[in-house]
């Protein structure tokens, strides 16, 4: 399907423009510097995994949230959007992911509701208008059903048709493909060719290629909360579909942007009778409703070796860090450090074996964000000397060493006891950083250690990680990022559906191999 | 009130700007205090309503409460129970349990050591019995909490819920056993055996003061310098405060669950031996002073500090032993303290939001 009706508007003045949006959570940047801009009669598809800042996107469109720097201009003017009904009310109407119909009530109820509460509802003008809207879209509502009885397809009709009545002039789209039948899905992309030939705006979300390049006219591509890429509606209808599809690919999975520190390694070869540090066989975890457990996942990591997990989140890679660290136990299957199994070990028996595991949800469970800096750099070794003495706390100790280790790892904290919550990203990464690497560690699984991470704190964490690796460390990177994965690794392995799809040895075509595994082309 | 303090604020804020530390004592100090002051006006505007003079009324209370010989004694006695209660909320609110079952737990241990008390006193030397009835007690209560303990620790139940459960079912067993059990044959008032006066807990000196209120002077303190000083305070305050990052530094949340609700239960059921073994002497049928409930704000006032704890169980204590001799002569319910205690801690929670809104507008 390609489109070349561009000629309404084109390179006419956006709706809505984001001018260097900037959105901070406490440790991660959500998104950094963000501009865009929403033109009438364009579909404009925002394309991006999990976690590259889709969602805070929208949520600042859509009132729910404020943007730290930058601004939103609609028609020029710059509006600060302080709610979801002003969002409405400025003409900005958003179909979230998961429908938001009160399933107990009738559609044209649903859609009454929102107006004011002194007014009696107008059922009868309601029906006179969604006629007339519904049969120059061409969708068949019935006002009577019951939201319930609708499918998810019919459902979203009803919120975009609830959208229209508002008269928004940008429709949001948010991942609203995802829940849909594959002819729902058609029937959708329809709709918003029609949308937009009579002059609305969309923004369509997704992080399905397929969708992107059958439905859009413009797509902007996300990455780790930056926009690295945006294909104009006039490449766009100049390229052919393959072309479009390699493109966006290089931009998501490719280096063609020129970084500077986007260089590949080439992996070290290790013999493979050498000893392996750390061994896995044929681990496994039964699937859970949020993650496809494990299947038969083996590897073996050497003593200095860089190992790589790529795949796209929630294909078991958090659960495999967890398994190999104790804190989930697996269904069948051993670890073998060093040739001794740990499988029945603890979470602090295996960390004092040196087995660590620095995890990814920094502020979730790998600090207490209320304690001072310094508690949280031995928050694995409460109790041990000589920071603790037969249970009782040794200040003085637990000072001098939490000073050291923030000279050593360049924290940067107005003081040690600062509550660790209050710091940024990449400053508790390295208290991480410093509790796992500092003393004893043997095999190092990382999970997305540069994940909301700022370009310089990005940058100490990948030397830290082949530093380790230099001083004999096996270490394991769990990465979402394949560029990260390319600088650091000797091997990369596949992570796709709670199985290891394949593993490739890091050098010029890794690339290409790797982000063919990824989505799904090869193996 | 709550107008004149804030140029008291200003004033102490100027003075002591060069030291920060110091700056958030006083910071601190102003925010308890203003609201408490505020409150006190607030209830007095209640009193007005009904037709009390408050400052008659305060001033009594006080006079009762803290100024006149017996009144001070008695209270003095009265927070003896409060503080265990005090220090066994303390472990389990910082270990982030939210244990309500603290009455059960308590009547439990109280019906206990009714009955152990006497019965030990007549076999052996009273100090033994004492001690003895206190144990056992402080085992019943811990009992009592178990099977919330358990529900809590290894399926995650609800504690609120359960240990709610647990106290209303613990007041009426307490009760069952007072009147089917423990009956003392000997008086037609339905009460357990009492336990004879010169065989109780010892008074301080010369005073009627129970020698209870030492023990809960060392118990909170205790729980105070565990919780912040030892590594088993820590691990209890990091289950607390962030229990996925108790997992993920290999802490045994399950165990210490367990160990954190036979503290905080033990604790309870000490305040009610020592309530029985050092006052009261037997467990009348229906009898149950709620102190539980009514320590809960006190503890949280004081923010889960022992030393903090043991100002505010004062404060309690003055206002239920001053305001019991109000309502009999001022005709003030006697449940008034328990409304100047709730006004009290709305007036404290507008506060804190004032003062978050202002630091947040002043970082902006």
């Amino acid at each position: 399907m390609k489109h070349v009706d561009n000629s309404i508007e084109a390179g006419g003045h956006p709706v809505i423009a984001l001018e260097r949006v900037t959105k901070r959570f406490p440790g991660v940047v959500a998104n950094d510097s963000v501009s865009l801009a929403i033109r009438a009669g364009e579909v404009h598809v925002l394309l991006g995994e999990n976690g590259a800042g889709k969602s805070t996107l929208i949520g600042m469109l859509s009132g729910l949230q404020q943007p730290d720097e930058g601004r939103i201009l609609i028609d020029g003017q710059p509006v600060a959007i302080t709610s979801p009904r002003h969002a409405l009310s400025l003409g900005v109407g958003t179909v979230f992911q998961h429908a938001m119909l009160v399933p107990t009530l009738t559609v044209a109820e649903n859609l009454l509701l929102g107006a004011a509460w002194w007014r009696r509802p107008r059922k009868d003008s309601l029906r006179a208008e969604v006629e007339e809207l519904a049969s120059s879209l061409g969708i068949r509502i019935d006002l009577d059903a019951t939201a319930a009885e609708l499918s998810l397809g019919e459902q979203q009709q009803v919120e975009i048709l609830r959208a229209l009545l508002r008269n928004s002039r940008v429709l949001i789209l948010d991942e609203s493909t995802s829940m849909l039948t594959p002819s729902g899905i058609d029937e959708l992309g329809a709709l918003m060719r029609r949308l937009v030939k009579r002059g609305l705006a969309i923004v369509f979300i997704t992080h399905k290629l397929r969708e992107a390049t059958a439905f859009g006219d413009r797509i902007s591509i996300l990455k780790l909360g930056r926009k690295v890429g945006e294909i104009a509606p006039e490449r766009f209808s100049a390229l052919s579909e393959d072309d479009l599809t390699a493109e966006i690919v290089e931009t998501m999975f490719g280096n063609r942007r020129s970084d500077p520190d986007a260089t590949t390694r080439v992996g070290t070869q290790f013999p493979a009778d050498a000893q392996p540090l750390l061994a896995v066989r044929d681990l496994c975890l039964a699937p859970s409703a949020t993650s496809p457990g494990l299947s038969k996942i083996s590897f073996e990591l050497r003593a200095g070796e860089v190992l790589g997990i790529a795949g796209i989140d929630g294909n078991g890679q958090k659960q495999l860090a967890e398994v190999l660290a104790g804190q989930i136990a697996a269904d069948s299957g051993a670890i073998l450090l060093e040739g001794r199994p740990v499988d029945a070990m603890s979470v602090g028996a295996r960390r004092d074996a040196g087995l660590r595991y620095l995890t990814d949800d920094r502020l979730g469970e790998g600090t207490v964000g209320a304690f001072p800096v310094s508690i949280n750099f031995f928050l694995k070794q409460v109790g041990r000397s000589p920071f603790w003495k037969a249970g009782i706390e040794q200040g003085g100790e637990i000072d001098r060493r939490a000073a050291e280790l923030v000279r050593d790892y360049d924290v940067r904290t107005p003081s040690i006891r600062t509550p660790i919550g209050r710091l940024s990203g990449g400053n508790i990464q390295k208290v991480l950083l410093a509790r796992e690497l500092s003393t004893g560690a043997k095999a190092v699984i990382f999970n997305k250690p540069t994940y909301g991470l700022d370009l310089a704190n990005t940058l100490v964490t990948r030397q830290r990680i082949l530093d380790a690796a230099a001083s004999g460390k096996g270490t394991l990177v769990i990465s979402t990022d394949l560029e990260e994965l390319l600088q650091l690794c000797d091997r990369i392995a596949v992570m796709s559906g709670g199985r290891l799809v394949g593993t490739v040895a890091n050098g010029p075509h890794a690339a290409s191999e790797v982000g063919s595994l990824m989505i799904g082309l090869a193996a | 009130m709550s107008v004149d303090t804030a140029p008291v604020e200003m004033t102490e804020r100027s003075i002591v700007a060069r030291s920060p530390g110091m700056r958030k004592v006083v910071h601190r100090l102003v925010l308890t205090v203003g609201p408490v002051l505020a409150a006190l006006a607030l209830a007095g505007l209640l009193l007005l309503a009904l037709g009390v003079d408050p400052l008659a009324y305060y001033g009594y209370v006080i006079n009762r409460g803290l100024l006149s010989p017996s009144g001070i004694q008695q209270t003095l006695t009265r927070m003896a129970p409060l503080l265990f209660l005090a220090s066994g909320l303390i472990v389990a609110f910082r270990a982030g349990i939210w244990n309500l079952g603290a009455d059960g737990q308590f009547l439990l241990a109280a019906v206990t050591a009714a009955a152990a008390g006497p019965y030990f006193a007549a076999i052996m030397p009273a100090w033994l019995a004492v001690v003895l009835a206190f144990l056992m007690s402080v085992l019943v209560a811990m009992a009592w909490s178990f099977v919330p303990a358990l529900l809590r620790a290894y399926q995650g139940v609800n504690e609120i819920i359960t240990t709610l459960m647990m106290t209303f079912l613990g007041t009426s067993l307490a009760n069952v056993l007072v009147k089917l059990v423990f009956l003392d044959p000997g008086t037609t008032v339905p009460q357990t055996r009492t336990l004879p006066v010169e065989d109780r807990l010892p008074r301080l000196f010369d005073t009627t003061i129970s020698s209870g209120l030492v023990l809960g002077l060392i118990a909170i303190v205790a729980v105070h310098l565990v919780m912040t000083r030892t590594s088993f305070g820590l691990r209890l305050r990091i289950v607390g405060a962030n229990p996925r990052a108790a997992v993920h530094s290999g802490l045994a949340v399950p165990r210490l669950t367990l160990a954190v609700f036979a503290l905080s239960a033990g604790l309870a059921g000490a305040a009610g031996a020592v309530d029985i073994l050092g006052v009261q002497g037997n467990v009348r049928a229906d009898w149950n002073p709620a102190y539980g409930f009514a320590v809960i704000p006190m503890v949280f006032l004081a923010r889960f500090n022992g030393f903090a704890a043991i100002a505010f169980v004062l404060l309690l204590s003055v206002l239920s032993i001053g305001g019991e001799s109000a309502a009999r002569r001022l005709g003030v319910p006697n449940h008034f303290t328990l409304v100047l205690v709730a006004i009290v801690l709305i007036v404290l929670a507008i506060a804190e939001y004032i003062d978050h809104r202002f630091i947040q507008s002043r970082k902006a």
